[in-house]
C-alpha cells in the first residue's frame, strides 16, 4: 500500500496523545505476545486432532480450534511472531540502507545522486505490492522471497525521506559553521541532521511494517505467499472461510488479529507530521 | 507555449517510466523461469510434441532452437529483446497467445478499478466536505476516526467481510465471478472503501483550507451567499489537491485491484497474475505484470495532464 498516501493525508494540526499511548501500549502487547506467546502457551501450532475440529472456545483451546483441530491461540501467536518479525527485518533491513544512501546521496550529491535516486526511481515504477509478489514468486512459498521484495520495496522512501530532508538541512547556516569550527561529517550527521530526520524516519519505520504486514497477510490469502501448513493470519483466513457457517467465529480472529496489528502501527506514531 | 512543453515533458517522463516498468518486469519474469524447478528444454518440449512423443533427443532439438545452451546473460538479452519487439508468447498453460487473452482481461480491470475510484468519490466527497465545512466538529472526528479504522482493514478482509455480510449470509448480492453488472457491486465497493478511507481525509483538508482562505472571505464581504462562494469558490480550489491525490492513490488502485479481483474471482488482469504465479505459468506472470505496470503509467500521466488543465500556475513552479 502506498504509504506516501498514508502519509500525506495525516492530521497534522492535531495531536491524539491518548490515541498514541494506546498505539503503543498495543504494539508492545503484540510485540511481547509474539515473542513470548508461542512458548509460554507451549501448544503445537501445528498438532492436528481430527476428533476436535471447529471447535468453540474452551477451558482447553482458548479460542477453539480450526478445521483440522489444530489449537486457533497456538496458531494466530505462531502467525504474530511470523508476520511482526518479518516487518521488523524487512523494515530495519529497508531503513537503514535506505537512510545512509539517501545521506550520502545529498551529501555527493552529482552522479551518485542521480544513480541512487534513478534506482529508487526504477523500483517506484511498479506499484510497491505488485514488485513483492513478483519478487516474491521467483521462489513461491519462500519466506526469504517475501523477505527481500518487501526490503527492496520499502527502501525507497527512506531513501527520497532523507535526502530530502538532507538537502535542507546540509545547506543551512548552522551546519556551515559547524562545520567552518572543524567538526567533522559524522558530527554534522549526529547532531544536525539524525535530530531533524529521525521522527520522520520513525513515522515511515511504522507504516512500512503494517504495509510489510498487510502485504504478507494479503499475499497469503491470495495463496501466492507463505504456505500451508504455516500458521499465517492470510493463510488461516483462506482456510477458515469454508467454514464461516459451521464456524463463523473462527474466521474473524485472523482478520482482527491483523487489523488490531495495523491499527496499533498506525496510531503508535500518531498524526506525526512530516 | 509552456502548456505544449508540459505536456511534453510530462509525457517523455511517463515513457521513460513504461520502458522501466517492461524492463523491471521483464528482469524479474527471466529469473522466475531460471527458478523453475527441472529441465526447462524438456519441459517446453513436453508442451511441445505431449509428454509420451517426447524424448532427450527432442529436447535437445529444443534447447538449440531456443538458445537454451547458451550463458545467462545471452539468454536475458534475447528474452528482453522479444519483449520489446511486443511479442508476450503463448501461455504455457493454456496454450493460446497472451496478447489476446490480456485484451479481455484489460477490459474487466478497468471496469473494476474506474467502479472502485467512482464508489470512493461518491463517498468521499460528501464525507469531506461535510467533515472539512466544520474541522474539529463532532462529524469530523467522526469521520477521521471511521478513517483510521478503515485504512487499518486491509483491502482483502474488507472483501471477505462484506462477502460474508451481504452475499452468503443474506443472499441478497452475488459472491464471485462475473454474469452481470450486480457482481460488480461487493468488488468495487471493497476497492472505494479502502480508497475513500484516505481520500476522504485528503478532501476535508482541502476544503478546510479553502474555507479559511483569504479570498474566501473577500467573496463573502464582496456579498456573495455562503452558497454561492461554496460552489463557485470554495469547491473549485479545492479540486486540485483531490486530482493530484487521486494519483498518488494509483499505486494503492493497482495493489487493490490485483488482490480484490482474486477474492471475488473476478475475470480481470490480477487475478490473472495470481493464478499464473500460482500455476508457474511465467509468460502469463510477464504478460498481465507488464499489463497492470502499464496501466499504472497511463494512468499517472492522465492524472499528470488533469493536474495541469486544472491549475496552469503549478506547471511554471515545477
Amino acid at each position: 500500500m502506498s504509504n506516501q498516501a498514508i502519509l500525506a493525508t495525516l492530521p497534522v494540526e492535531r495531536r491524539f496523545p491518548i490515541w498514541r499511548v494506546l498505539g503503543i501500549v498495543l504494539l508492545l502487547f503484540l510485540a511481547v505476545c509474539a515473542v513470548m506467546g508461542p512458548d509460554l502457551i507451549g501448544v503445537d501450532p501445528f498438532k492436528q486432532s481430527l476428533m476436535h475440529t471447529l471447535q468453540s472456545p474452551s477451558a482447553e483451546h482458548w479460542l477453539g480450534t480450526d478445521h483440522l483441530g489444530r489449537d486457533m491461540l497456538a496458531r494466530l501467536l505462531s502467525g504474530a511472531q511470523l508476520s511482526l518479525s518479518l516487518a521488523a527485518l524487512s523494515v530495519l533491513t529497508a531503513a537503514i540502507p535506505g537512510t545512509i544512501l539517501g545521506i550520502v546521496a545529498a551529501w555527493r550529491g552529482g552522479w551518485t545522486e542521480r544513480g541512487l535516486t534513478l534506482f529508487a526511481d526504477a523500483v517506484l515504477a511498479l506499484p510497491g505490492l505488485l514488485l513483492v509478489l513478483m519478487l516474491a514468486a521467483i521462489s513461491p512459498g519462500s519466506w526469504w522471497a517475501l523477505y527481500v521484495g518487501l526490503s527492496l520495496t520499502l527502501w525507497v522512501e527512506y531513501f527520497r525521506y532523507t535526502r530530502q530532508r538532507a538537502r535542507v538541512v546540509l545547506s543551512e547556516p548552522s551546519v556551515e559553521s559547524s562545520r567552518l569550527l572543524g567538526f567533522g561529517p559524522m558530527h554534522v550527521v549526529r547532531r544536525h541532521l539524525i535530530p531533524e530526520i529521525g521522527p520522520g524516519l520513525l513515522t515511515i519505520a511504522a507504516f512500512g511494517a503494517a504495509t510489510a504486514v498487510t502485504a504478507v497477510a494479503a499475499l497469503g490469502f491470495v495463496s501466492v505467499g507463505i504456505r500451508p501448513p504455516t500458521a499465517e493470519w492470510g493463510v488461516m483466513m483462506t482456510q477458515l472461510l469454508p467454514y464461516w457457517r459451521e464456524a463463523p467465529f473462527l474466521i474473524f480472529q485472523p482478520v482482527i488479529c491483523l487489523v488490531i496489528t495495523v491499527l496499533a502501527l498506525h496510531l503508535s506514531v500518531g498524526g506525526r507530521k512530516l | 507555449m509552456l502548456q505544449r512543453s508540459v505536456f511534453w515533458s510530462a509525457l517523455a517522463g511517463r515513457a521513460v517510466q513504461a520502458v522501466v516498468v517492461a524492463v523491471v518486469v521483464g528482469i524479474i519474469s527471466f529469473a522466475m523461469m531460471q527458478a523453475l524447478p527441472g529441465d526447462s528444454a524438456y519441459r517446453i518440449a513436453a508442451g511441445r510434441y505431449g509428454y509420451d512423443m517426447m524424448d532427450a533427443a527432442s529436447a535437445d532439438q529444443v534447447r538449440t532452437e531456443l538458445g537454451l545452451d547458451q550463458p545467462v546473460v545471452v539468454q536475458l538479452v534475447s528474452w528482453l529483446g522479444s519483449l520489446a519487439q511486443f511479442d508476450l508468447g503463448k501461455s504455457s498453460v493454456s496454450g493460446s497467445p497472451i496478447a489476446e487473452e490480456l485484451k479481455t482481461q484489460m477490459g474487466y480491470s478497468l471496469l473494476l478499478a474506474g467502479a472502485g475510484l467512482l464508489v470512493s468519490l461518491l463517498i468521499a466527497i460528501p464525507v469531506g466536505i461535510m467533515a472539512g465545512l466544520k474541522p474539529g466538529g463532532w462529524f469530523d472526528r467522526f469521520s477521521l476516526a471511521a478513517s483510521i479504522f478503515f485504512r487499518a482493514i486491509p483491502a482483502f478482509a474488507i472483501g471477505v467481510v462484506l462477502m460474508l455480510g451481504f452475499a452468503v449470509h443474506t443472499k441478497l448480492l452475488p459472491v464471485a465471478g462475473f454474469k452481470g453488472p450486480e457482481y460488480l457491486v461487493l468488488p468495487a465497493l471493497t476497492l472505494g472503501l479502502g480508497l475513500a478511507a484516505v481520500s476522504s481525509r485528503v478532501i476535508r483538508d482541502a476544503v478546510s483550507e479553502a474555507m479559511s482562505a483569504e479570498w474566501r472571505l473577500f467573496s463573502r464581504t464582496k456579498g456573495l451567499s455562503s452558497k454561492l462562494t461554496l460552489s463557485r469558490h470554495v469547491l473549485r480550489n479545492a479540486a486540485l489537491p483531490v486530482v493530484a491525490y487521486v494519483g498518488v492513490q494509483l499505486a494503492f488502485l493497482i495493489e487493490g485491484v490485483v488482490i480484490i479481483e482474486s477474492v471475488f474471482a473476478w475475470p480481470g488482469i490480477g487475478h490473472a497474475l495470481v493464478h499464473a504465479i500460482f500455476g508457474r505459468d511465467v509468460p502469463m506472470v510477464q504478460g498481465t505484470a507488464l499489463a497492470l505496470g502499464l496501466m499504472y503509467v497511463v494512468l499517472n500521466l492522465i492524472v499528470d495532464l488533469t493536474c495541469h488543465g486544472i491549475d496552469p500556475r503549478r506547471s511554471k513552479t515545477a
